[in-house]
């Protein structure tokens, strides 16, 4: 790698200040500093320093979500087919590698655009601020096609992904600013903006709908069962409700993700091999993954105990294995930047993140998925609970002096 | 009571490059220098020319805006230089050592007959005050405050610090005069804090009068800052004193013998040092003798103090006033290959205390030649959690750090400011993701409270 370093040391002097290119030092410290740690040494304080840097644990991150992502576009191409054929019940493993083609060629264009818009608006600020691409994106950009239905428009996820990194970031400050989690920000910016390509029966699918096939998710048929006419995939139910849903969609089948839903949300599987690689390197805090899910699954039980139709008797470890939960648990709510900053707040936070992700999910009729709801609202609260953390050591403290 | 503490948090550092119990013989260093900048915040006001022979133990300066304090000395010898900077601000003041060290004298009393005013003048009067700091601010004590304890740290947990038990080996006396001066500055307790794994000397167990507690865990352990945290909490409106073990011994010499003898023994190490050894020096000494065919390379960086808190010196430069080692590590001005050395490398060679990178799977006995590369570019607080897991106080890190940043003085009140110096960040500083130079945003919430609250 001799050459590329001679290269970078001629280069240099044309990007910094005064140079003939200074305006492009962004992009030219970004690509050099990607390529090699930059030589720069401590000047202050301590003259050691730690290996870890932002790049690598964005880095981390993305890597944990690869899991989800091929087994997204696995499942993405299973489910292009089965809508395609008008049948439910095809085989998830048979004639694997044309579904993985036919799931790449829906999800990479997606990517490509996520990383795009998302990118080019980095650099822009980047240039305006006169400083590199800060690697926030590089998470953010992976995030927004996983949560994504396999049928949303590319035009829409460019103007979700421009939306969320300047309305829900770059206005902030950048990278380590924002309130929101961007990809969640992209995601409810598409949700309310352009409803039905966001929810209903037609959007988890890629491909072309035979008429009459009905292309809903486990969580969209659960909702029905709030309502007097309760159907599972498009048929109307008429004796046990919960056995008709197990059927079609079993608790393994829900582990495993071979049903229908956002890219990256189906597999349980998928999202722990991630869970793991985040727990394993410390990036992603334990105790707002776990917290999330006791919280998701004491709501679950809470609905258990009352009851009254098959969705608020469905078990509660169902809920814990459908739609966003797992994933927002993993992926979204462990964002340290929009989650609770204090250790005693993490609990909270995530505790009552999956609390009220079960909760809107189940009783509001209006929102078939309240995950990504419930994290957008903690992010909100989260400086909240650690004011009252951060008071409470605080009150800790200055009792120490009376009690002297 | 003796207390006995126990720490879950903190971090060893584990460098190349700790040095062997043997001393090696230097000469008394041909010159040697007293930098203000050794005492933040001071302004020092010259009582000496240029030119004029001193004594060892002759006060050489004062403190503008504090005349009391003084400060002395270390060798005799003439005043070679006053350098100055900016605005005619003394950087340091330049003594070259003569053949023969005169000593300033004074009479000799027992610490015990003389009253606690008496103590506190002889110390301001000899120029020993210097060495005892305080907490709020890590500043140079103020006399006219009353302590509601004094601080003695009988080890240092800093990577590649020099063993107390080896240097003060043998020399119980000397530190038991320095630890009955201490007795008479307070009308509190002395705290003298041993390390709870490892032995200590007899110089330590045989002070008698003083708390002797023990603390146990990783680094800070050794801080004095964390001990008081543990043992004693200062608040607001509160003094705790606090003096190097090594500088007790200095203070005792004095009250025993009435001379002002700076000599200190010091460990010289790190992984671009041929032979790490223990050397006796003397206050502000020039180390260019000392780090004669001793560095391995050109490139390196020589530091007076610690990795953490010490100060980048030159070659040629010299040993601070509270400084008991100096580190020799290379410097990381070199771009580094991201899939090999670099950031998205293996890491076997880079220490972390984040699991991004194996150093905790390697067994403990490994160590590490670390540079002076940041590995990294500033960024914004990204990731939390990680400050808290190296900072063994009730005091939330991230959140004071943030309150200094913003010049927040109610935050940092509440928060715990009084209680922090900035080398009890040092630590945070070395494992934070963002690159942020902590410790001097600490020191500059410091000074702001200096200025606006005390």
């Amino acid at each position: 790698m001799k050459f590329l370093e001679k290269y970078l040391h001629k280069m240099e002097p044309h990007f910094i200040k005064g140079g003939k290119y200074e305006k492009w030092n962004p992009l030219f410290e970004t690509m050099a500093t990607f390529a090699f740690t930059p030589k720069l040494v401590t000047t202050k304080g301590t003259h050691i320093r730690d290996g870890v840097d932002l790049k690598r644990t964005m880095m981390t991150v993305v890597l944990a979500m690869v899991p989800c992502l091929l087994f997204g576009i696995y499942n993405t191409g299973h489910w292009a087919e089965v809508a395609e054929a008008g049948n439910r019940n095809l085989d998830f493993w048979a004639n694997g590698g044309a579904k993985f083609m036919t799931g790449l060629w829906v999800v990479l264009p997606i990517i490509v655009v996520s990383y795009g818009v998302g990118l080019s608006i980095e650099f822009l600020f980047g240039f305006l601020r006169g400083h590199s691409l800060h690697e926030g994106f590089l998470v953010s950009g992976m995030l927004i096609p996983l949560c994504m239905p396999a049928d949303v428009p590319l035009w829409m996820v460019g103007v979700a992904t421009a939306f969320a990194v300047i309305i829900g970031k770059e206005i902030f400050g950048g990278t380590g600013m924002n309130i929101l989690n961007i990809a969640l920000t992209a995601r409810a910016f598409l949700f309310f903006a352009y409803p039905t390509s966001m929810s209903g029966d037609k959007v988890w699918m890629a491909g072309d709908e035979v008429d009459g096939f009905t292309g809903s998710t486990a969580l969209g048929d659960l909702a029905t069962f709030m309502s007097d006419k309760p159907t599972i995939a498009g048929e109307q139910v008429l004796g046990n409700g919960l056995e008709a849903y197990a059927n079609s969609y079993s608790f393994l089948d829900s582990v495993l993700g071979i049903i229908p839903g956002s890219i990256g949300e189906t597999s349980l599987i998928a999202i722990l091999i991630g869970a793991l690689i985040l727990l394993g390197t410390g990036v992603g805090s334990f105790r707002i993954m776990a917290s999330f899910f006791i919280g998701g699954y004491v709501m679950g039980l809470i609905l258990n105990a009352f009851g009254g139709n098959e969705f608020l008797d469905l078990p509660a470890h169902f809920h814990l294995a459908i739609g966003g939960f797992a994933f927002g648990a993993v992926f979204m709510a462990t964002d340290p930047v929009t989650a609770s900053q204090t250790e005693t707040g993490k609990i909270i936070y995530g505790f009552l993140g999956g609390f009220l992700a079960i909760m809107i999910r189940v009783l509001n009729p209006a929102y078939p998925e309240g995950v990504f709801l419930a994290i957008l609202f903690m992010n909100v609260m989260a400086p909240i609970i650690d004011h009252y953390v951060v008071q409470g050591n605080i009150k800790r403290r200055l009792k120490r002096v009376k009690t002297a | 009571m003796s207390k006995t503490v126990k720490l879950k948090k903190g971090l060893n550092i584990r460098l190349i490059g700790a040095a062997n119990k043997v001393k090696t013989e230097v000469a008394m260093p041909k010159m040697v220098s007293i930098k203000p900048s050794d005492f933040h915040g001071m302004t020092p006001k010259m009582l000496v020319k240029e030119g004029q022979e001193v004594k060892a133990g002759t006060i050489i300066f004062q403190d503008k805006y504090n005349e009391p304090i003084k400060f002395s000395s270390p060798v005799s010898g003439k005043i070679e230089k006053i350098v100055r900077g900016e605005k005619r601000r003394i950087l340091e003041v330049l003594i070259s050592t003569s053949q023969n060290q005169e000593f300033e004298t004074s009479e000799i009393r027992s610490v015990e007959s003389m009253s606690n005013d008496e103590v506190k003048s002889t110390m301001l009067a000899s120029g020993l005050w210097p060495f005892v700091k305080q907490r709020p601010l890590d500043i140079v004590a103020n006399p006219i405050n009353e302590p509601k304890s004094i601080f003695v740290s009988a080890f240092d947990s800093s990577p590649l610090a020099p063993d107390f038990n080896y240097v003060l080996q043998g020399k119980n006396k000397e530190f038991n005069a320095g630890m009955e001066v201490l007795k008479k500055l307070t009308s509190g307790k002395v705290h003298l804090t041993i390390n709870g794994k490892a032995t200590a000397e007899s110089t330590f167990t045989d002070v008698k009068g003083v708390e002797i507690n023990k603390i146990v865990g990783k680094h800070p352990a050794g801080n004095v800052g964390t001990q008081i945290h543990h043992i004693d909490p200062v608040n607001k409106g509160e003094f705790v004193w606090t003096v190097n073990a090594q500088d007790v011994s200095i203070i005792g010499r004095y009250f025993l013998n009435g001379k002002y003898n700076a000599k200190r023994t010091i460990a010289l190490t790190g992984s671009e040092i041929k032979n790490p050894n223990y050397i006796d020096t003397i206050i502000g000494a020039n180390v260019a003798d000392i780090l004669e065919g001793q560095i391995t390379s050109d490139n390196v960086r020589v530091i007076s103090g610690n990795v953490l808190t010490g100060d980048k010196i030159s070659k040629d430069g010299y040993l601070g006033f509270y400084h008991n080692q100096i580190t020799v590590i290379p410097e990381g001005n070199e771009y580094k290959f991201f899939l090999t050395t670099g950031w998205l490398g293996l890491g076997f060679d880079k220490f972390s205390n984040s699991r991004l990178f194996p150093t905790f799977i390697l067994p403990k006995s490994k160590k590490f030649r670390l540079d002076t590369n940041t590995n990294g570019e500033e960024r914004a607080f990204v990731v939390t959690g990680e400050l808290e897991r190296v900072f063994p106080f009730d005091i939330l890190p991230m959140q004071l750090a943030k309150a200094a940043i913003t010049d927040d003085i109610d935050g940092m009140e509440n928060l715990g400011i009084y209680e922090v110096a900035p080398e009890d960040f040092a630590l945070c500083e070395y494992v934070c993701t963002t690159k942020i130079d902590i410790q001097d945003k600490i020191r500059q919430g410091l000074d702001l409270i200096a200025s606006e609250c005390m």
